[in-house]
């Protein structure tokens, strides 16, 4: 879709940026934590299953959990040392899953175990996806869909068009950012082994204008024979959210319940893409990820490397934070998830770990929730044309079902829009959220 | 004024009226559907709740299973014994005597003993606390103490105490399972009243690494299990009691460090054992849910 001459979608908000503080910052190596614990269930679909035992040790990117099943992926040690047990971790879904606890050596050069390479002009398309599973790629911009899952493509569809997504409309994150600036090369490295898996024919990077050093660096990076094309967005929430940015890159529209496939269209996440060119020709596999650490309660703000299992504890105590800290997230302020625990761990879902202090947080406690005055704020912003207004009364009348069948609640993806400009501040997402787990609760079978 | 047209079209109108009244009285005599008309006596008998605790999706279709001998009057949990035998003169059937099922609910972390790690703020209940991250509570498997249930509860039978626990009046509750159903962290389910051993923990933890969080919590031992072999299991790091294994004594309880499986004594209410060590309230009520 055109709007006076820049691609955009329909709809969408603009909260304050918020990057400034992080955007400037090179990614660091962080230190390994005394425990670490790599959650079995770290994506969507079901847990990898263990190949380790307790005492056994292990080296640095060798995989500890085998994918089950095709939705499922590998698991591999963020760090040489013991597996100390395999039992329970609190995760931020709300539930302990099963984790493998590896206690790091100390003084280890931790040296990284290489696997079977994986060569993208040699290799089919199935050995590339098969190679993207063991190496336990999920999509790291927050959702933790198995990538290799996206890019098999079933017999009858094709893809004409690979959107990298760089988009990063979440305020207060840069991991991508920092990503498309110094691994330029990790990404153009990653995008062949995209293309022959997919048979995408153009790839479209995506930036929003407010990383203009990012696209620069992506344009002057390319390779001359790679047909990547590298547009910039004006700046805009949720264009980093998949469906958004297909509208907005060549104006095809997902149907309801329908997957960007259907529109030959496959989009891979900036930091997902850069993590295959790194992994795939030595065979590795993840074992740490970018991650934004900011927020007005941490000192020592910045892009850091950080291994796989570490808890959120250590991360907080070894950036430091301000006495008052109160709330801490995982992920960006319009789609994070508070956390519940300092002992959740990171994940390969972890985009950010943002933490607020008193001072900022506090407001919030004695903000009152007031009736819907049917102003349609909400309805204006919702990028799916959603009527939120309406959702959010059907909700409190425990309408559930009416919700999902006649205002297609399921589409609702938790952007955060409706809450964000409702005057009412009626916390219309957790209300969805809500909804949708009683749905899914009534369908489950008992 | 032309009176033919007038006539014409009063006659038209009166005609069609005519055949579609003839066809409406053809219909309802020829699709009369025979209703037993002792299924309207039955539903007058029935609580009129329609809280689907019998099984059926309200009163009138349990009426009409009743009637059809599908069922006996004892499945309805919410009427009296009285009101069963009056239903049951009335088909001349059995009573079909039910053994009382109420809700019950598997954890005892109250704010005075289980450890909040946050504090959560937002919409008021527990449904949506779980949603994020699992609420706050120490234990993961824990009661939230916000009260959906008791909201849900459509007979008064639930209420919170002071250590926001739900606590249910077993002579109020029909076991319609709303309870079940509302509790995200599933904690309730419906029992035979007179099965008085319960464990009152779903933590799947194993080891004192509970204790941090919850005082009385099961730290998976498994004394009660050897105290009572074949009659408790232990299963994922909790113990499972089999009630088809004949009438049970307060044994197994008495050996359990935490207290996590109480004697429901009809009169006392949940009685712990002898090892269970005394409480202390760790923190101040302060840290209570809102």
């Amino acid at each position: 879709m055109v709007f006076f001459g820049s691609k955009t979608f329909a709809h969408g908000i603009h909260p304050p940026g918020l990057k400034e503080e992080t955007c400037g910052l090179a990614i660091r190596q962080f230190p390994f934590a005394g425990t670490l614990a790599v959650p079995l269930s770290q994506h969507i679909g079901k847990p990898a299953v263990p190949i380790v035992r307790e005492g056994q040790e292990v080296m640095r990117g060798q995989c500890i959990a085998k994918p089950d099943g095709f939705l499922s992926v590998a698991m591999h040690a963020p760090a040489s040392g013991t597996v100390r047990s395999i039992s329970l971790v609190p995760s931020i879904t709300g539930r302990m899953v099963k984790g493998i606890f590896i206690e790091p050596f100390a003084a280890s050069t931790q040296e990284i175990a290489e696997g079977k390479p994986c060569d993208a002009a040699t290799a089919t398309p199935e050995e590339i996806v098969d190679a993207i599973q063991q190496a336990g790629v999920v999509g790291l911009g927050g959702a933790g869909f198995p990538t290799h899952a996206k890019l098999k493509i079933p017999d009858g569809k094709h893809v004409d068009t690979l959107i990298i997504n760089g988009a990063e409309c979440e305020p207060m994150l840069t991991t991508d950012h920092r990503v498309m600036l110094e691994h330029t090369a990790d990404i153009y490295a990653g995008i062949p082994y995209l293309m022959r898996a997919t048979g995408a024919e153009r790839v479209i990077i995506a930036v929003e204008s407010n990383k203009p050093d990012a696209a620069e660096a992506l344009r002057s990076g390319k390779p001359k024979d790679l047909p990547a094309e590298v547009v910039v967005l004006p700046v805009k929430y949720p264009q980093g959210a998949e469906k958004m940015l297909i509208t907005a890159l060549t104006g095809r529209q997902i149907p309801s319940g329908k997957l960007p496939l259907d529109v030959h269209a496959v989009v891979v996440n900036v930091g997902t893409t850069a993590e295959i060119g790194r992994l795939l020709p030595n065979g590795n596999g993840i074992q740490e990820r970018v991650i934004t650490v900011g927020g007005p309660g941490v000192k020592k703000k910045g892009n850091y490397r950080i291994q796989i299992g570490t808890p959120l504890r250590f991360v907080l105590e070894t950036v430091g934070v301000e006495e008052d800290i109160t709330r801490v997230f995982l992920g960006g302020p319009m789609m994070g998830q508070a956390v519940s625990s300092l002992d959740i761990r990171v994940t390969k879902g972890t985009t950010g770990i943002i933490a607020f202090t008193e001072h900022e947080s506090g407001r919030l406690k004695t903000r009152k929730e007031y009736p819907c005055i049917r102003c349609a704020y909400c309805v204006d912003v919702c990028p799916i044309f959603l009527n939120p207004s309406q959702l959010g009364l059907l909700a409190s009348a425990g309408k559930h079902q009416r919700m999902v069948e006649d205002f297609h609640l399921m589409d609702c993806f938790e952007c955060g829009c409706c809450t964000f400009v409702c005057p009412s501040h009626i916390p219309l997402v957790q209300k969805f959220r809500v909804a949708k787990m009683a749905v899914r609760k009534a369908k489950a079978p008992a | 004024m032309n009176w033919t047209n007038i006539l014409t079209n009063v006659a038209m109108l009166g005609g069609i009226t005519l055949i579609l009244a003839t066809m409406l009285v053809t219909a309802t005599h020829w699709l009369y559907v025979e209703d037993d008309p002792r299924i309207d006596a039955v539903e007058e008998m029935l609580p009129g709740t329609n809280c689907g605790g019998c099984g059926f999706p309200g009163c009138r279709p349990f009426a009409e299973a009743l009637v059809g001998g599908k069922v006996l009057p004892g499945k309805c949990s919410v009427g009296s014994e009285s009101d069963h035998e009056r239903i049951a003169d009335y088909l001349g059937v059995d009573v079909g005597a039910e053994a009382k099922m109420v809700a019950r609910l598997a954890c005892a972390g109250g704010s005075n003993v289980a450890r909040n790690h946050a504090h959560y703020v937002g919409l008021s209940s527990c449904s949506a606390a779980a949603l994020v991250a699992g609420g706050g509570k120490g234990c993961f498997w824990g009661c939230l103490g916000i009260g959906d249930c008791e909201v849900a509860c459509d007979f008064d039978a639930i209420h919170m105490n002071a250590h926001h626990l739900p606590v249910v009046d077993e002579d109020r509750c029909t076991a319609c399972g709303d309870c079940v159903v509302a509790c995200p962290k599933d904690l309730f389910s419906l029992q035979i009243q007179t099965n008085r051993l319960w464990v009152a923990c779903r933590s799947q933890e194993e080891g004192d690494g509970i204790l941090e969080d919850c005082q009385v919590g099961c730290t998976a031992c498994g004394r009660c299990a050897m105290d009572a072999p074949g009659c408790i299991e232990m299963k994922g790091n909790l113990p499972v009691v089999d009630y088809s294994k004949g009438p049970l004594t307060d044994g197994p309880t008495q050996r359990c460090p935490t207290g996590a499986i109480v004697w429901l004594d009809p009169i006392q209410g949940p009685q712990r054992g002898q090892s269970a060590g005394k409480i202390i309230r760790k923190g101040s009520l302060r840290d209570a849910p809102t």
